[in-house]
C-alpha cells in the first residue's frame, strides 16, 4: 500500500525538523534540486513551461492506472528543490486526492515565503497546474 | 572628499536599524525604491494632524494651507532641477504616469502614420510599452538604438536614426539594469540639431546626480518621488512650456478646466491642465520635504560619495572568483548588476535575503535587455546616500556564502 498525501507531507515535516538553522534546510533544498534531472529534456518545450517572473519550472503529467505521475524542472536549484519536494507528495497519487490535497506541509518547514504568490517563482503555478491536470484527468474517467 | 557624515545620515533613516533573519539590514534595493528619512516620515502625519484638505479647491483655511503647501513643493523641485518656470513642473503619479503623459499627449498631436519614435535597448518597461502603445495607435514604428556588450549605447547608430520621420527620443539617464550613466548631453544636442524633442528618463538619476533640465536642454525629464527618499505615488514631468502648451490635456476631469459646458469645455493653464482630479496631496508636500532632506547634504556631495563607493564595491566583487558583471560602462551610476556564475539569480537572492542583505533579483522590468545579453536576469545591488563600505563587505561575504552553497 503506497503512502497517502498526508503521510508523505508528515514524513516531509519530521525529516525537515531535524535541520537545526534555515542553512541546513536550504543545503538540503539544494541538494534535492541538484540531484538527477527531474523531467525528460524533450518535455522542456514552451507549451510546459510555466513562467514565473523569476524563475521558469516546466511540468508533465503523465496518467498510469488511474494515477498521476508528475517529472517537472525549474532553472533555478532552490525552485527545483522546491518542485522536487511538491513531486514527492503528489506523484503517483488518484486524481481525487490531488484535487482536495491540502499541502500544509510548505507552512509547515517553514518555507511557506516560497508559496507566496508576489514571489513569482512559478511554484504557485506550478501547483494550480497539478490540480488543473487532476481536474481534467478525473473529469475524463 | 569633503566630510560626509554618514553615521549621522544613518541616524535619520529609522528602518536602517531593521534586523532581517537576526542579522542587521543591508539595504540594496534602492534601485527600486529609497528608504525614507525620519523628516519625511514626520512631514506625513504632520500633514494629516494639520493641514489635510483637498487643494486647489477650497475658500476655508486649511485647503488654503494645503495648496500653499501643495505649490511650495512645486517650487522646490522646479528650483532642484532649474526649471525657467514653476508651470512646467508637472506633478504625477510617478514616472510611469510621466511617460504615459507624454506619449498620450505628445503622441496624439505630432506623431502620425510613419513617423518614428527612438528609444533604446536599456530601457525599462516604462519607456517601452506606452511608445510601443502610441505608435501602435498612430501607425508609427518604433524605433530601438543598440547597446555594445559593456552596456553603452551606440551613438553612431543613433545618429544613423535621425531623420525627419523621427518625431521624439526618449532614453533612459541612468540604467536601472545596467547602471550605464548615458551621454544624454550629446543625445539631446543630436536630436535638435533636426529639431527633435527629447524626453529623458531621469528615474534612476534624480537622487544621485545634478540635474539642471536648462543645461541639459531637454524638452520632458521624467522621475518619481519614492526613489529619492520621498513618499511613493508622487512624481514629476518637467516639460517646456513650449511644448506643454501645444500638447492635448491627458486625462479629463476637475481641476484641469477652466470653464465646462455640455458644447465645449476650456482648459486651464499650466501645469493643471495636465492634473486632473484630486492629486496625492500627502505625497505631494512631502516630495517637497524629500528635496530639503536631499539638499542639507547637497546632491553634489551625494554624487561624490556615491560614486566612491560604487567603485569599491565593484573592486570588491571583482575579486570573487565566479562573478560575472552585466553592465560594465566607462561611466556608471548607482548600480552593480552581476551574476555568479551557474548560479540562478533567484536562488542567489534567496541566499543573500537569509543573510539580511535586501538586493533584486530577475529581469528588473527590462526583459528585451535581458534577451540582448542572453540571460534570465541578474543579481543588482543599487546604493543610495545612507549606503556604506560595511554594507559593501557583508554584500560580498553573502555572495561568497551563496556561491559555496549553490555551486
Amino acid at each position: 500500500m503506497s503512502m497517502t498525501i498526508n503521510e508523505i507531507q508528515d514524513e516531509l515535516i519530521e525529516d525537515f525538523s531535524f535541520f537545526e538553522d534555515w542553512m541546513a534546510k536550504y543545503e538540503y533544498i539544494i541538494q534535492l534540486g541538484k540531484e538527477l534531472p527531474l523531467i525528460n529534456e524533450a518535455y522542456k518545450t514552451d507549451d510546459l513551461l510555466i513562467k514565473g517572473c523569476q524563475s521558469r519550472v516546466w511540468l508533465h503529467a503523465q496518467e498510469i492506472e488511474d494515477k498521476i505521475f508528475f517529472t517537472a524542472d525549474s532553472d533555478a536549484i532552490i525552485t527545483k528543490g522546491l518542485v522536487s519536494l511538491m513531486i514527492k507528495v503528489l506523484s503517483g497519487q488518484r486524481a481525487e486526492d490531488i484535487m482536495s490535497a491540502n499541502l500544509y506541509f510548505i507552512d509547515e518547514i517553514g518555507l511557506k515565503e516560497h508559496l507566496s504568490p508576489t514571489r513569482a517563482n512559478g511554484l504557485v503555478a506550478m501547483v494550480k497546474q497539478m490540480k488543473l491536470y487532476a481536474v481534467a484527468l478525473n473529469a475524463k474517467q | 572628499m569633503t566630510h560626509y557624515d554618514i553615521d549621522s545620515i544613518r541616524a535619520d533613516f529609522p528602518i536602517l536599524k531593521t534586523k532581517v533573519n537576526g542579522h542587521p539590514l543591508v539595504y540594496l534595493d534602492n534601485g527600486a525604491t529609497t528608504q525614507k528619512p525620519q523628516s519625511v516620515i514626520n512631514a506625513i502625519t504632520d500633514y494629516y494632524t494639520q493641514i489635510n484638505s483637498n487643494v486647489h479647491r477650497g475658500v476655508h483655511h486649511l485647503s488654503q494651507l494645503a495648496t500653499d503647501a501643495y505649490e511650495v513643493t512645486r517650487k522646490k523641485i522646479s528650483e532642484f532641477i532649474n526649471a525657467a518656470h514653476d508651470y512646467e513642473v508637472i506633478l504625477t503619479s510617478g514616472t510611469t504616469h510621466s511617460i504615459n503623459l507624454v506619449a498620450n499627449s505628445y503622441g496624439k498631436q505630432f506623431v502620425r502614420e510613419g513617423d518614428e519614435i527612438v528609444i533604446s535597448a536599456m530601457e525599462h518597461h516604462s519607456n517601452i510599452v506606452p511608445w510601443q502603445m502610441i505608435c501602435e495607435d498612430r501607425g508609427a514604428k518604433l524605433r530601438v538604438i543598440p547597446i555594445n556588450d559593456e552596456g553603452e549605447l551606440d551613438m553612431e547608430a543613433y545618429a544613423a536614426m535621425l531623420n525627419e520621420r523621427v518625431k521624439l527620443v526618449s532614453i533612459t539617464y541612468v540604467s536601472n539594469t545596467l547602471g550605464t550613466l548615458n551621454p544624454i548631453k550629446e543625445v539631446i544636442k543630436q536630436a535638435h540639431d533636426q529639431d527633435i524633442p527629447v524626453l529623458i528618463d531621469g528615474a534612476q538619476a534624480i537622487q544621485h546626480l545634478d540635474v539642471d533640465v536648462q543645461a541639459l536642454d531637454v524638452d520632458f525629464f521624467a522621475f518619481s518621488g519614492h526613489k529619492m527618499y520621498g513618499p511613493t505615488g508622487v512624481g514629476v514631468l518637467y516639460g517646456k512650456e513650449k511644448w506643454l502648451d501645444r500638447m492635448p490635456p491627458y486625462q479629463g476631469g476637475g481641476d484641469m478646466i477652466k470653464e465646462v459646458r455640455f458644447e465645449k469645455t476650456i482648459y486651464n493653464e499650466l501645469p493643471f491642465k495636465f492634473e486632473a482630479g484630486t492629486p496625492n496631496i500627502e505625497a505631494g508636500i512631502c516630495l517637497g520635504t524629500a528635496i530639503d532632506y536631499i539638499k542639507t547634504t547637497g546632491i553634489n556631495q551625494i554624487a561624490l560619495y556615491e560614486t566612491e563607493l560604487l567603485k569599491y564595491a565593484t573592486k570588491a566583487l571583482s575579486e570573487i572568483d565566479q562573478i560575472r558583471f552585466i553592465g560594465t560602462a566607462k561611466e556608471k551610476s548607482s548600480v552593480i548588476s552581476f551574476l555568479v556564475n551557474g548560479a540562478h539569480p533567484y536562488d542567489v537572492g534567496v541566499i543573500l535575503d537569509k543573510l539580511g542583505v535586501a538586493v533584486r533579483t530577475g529581469h528588473h522590468c527590462t526583459q528585451p535587455l535581458m534577451e540582448r545579453f542572453d540571460i534570465p536576469g541578474t543579481v543588482r545591488a543599487s546604493i543610495a546616500m545612507y549606503n556604506t563600505k560595511e554594507d559593501i563587505d557583508l554584500l560580498v561575504n553573502a555572495v561568497k556564502k551563496a556561491a559555496s552553497m549553490l555551486l
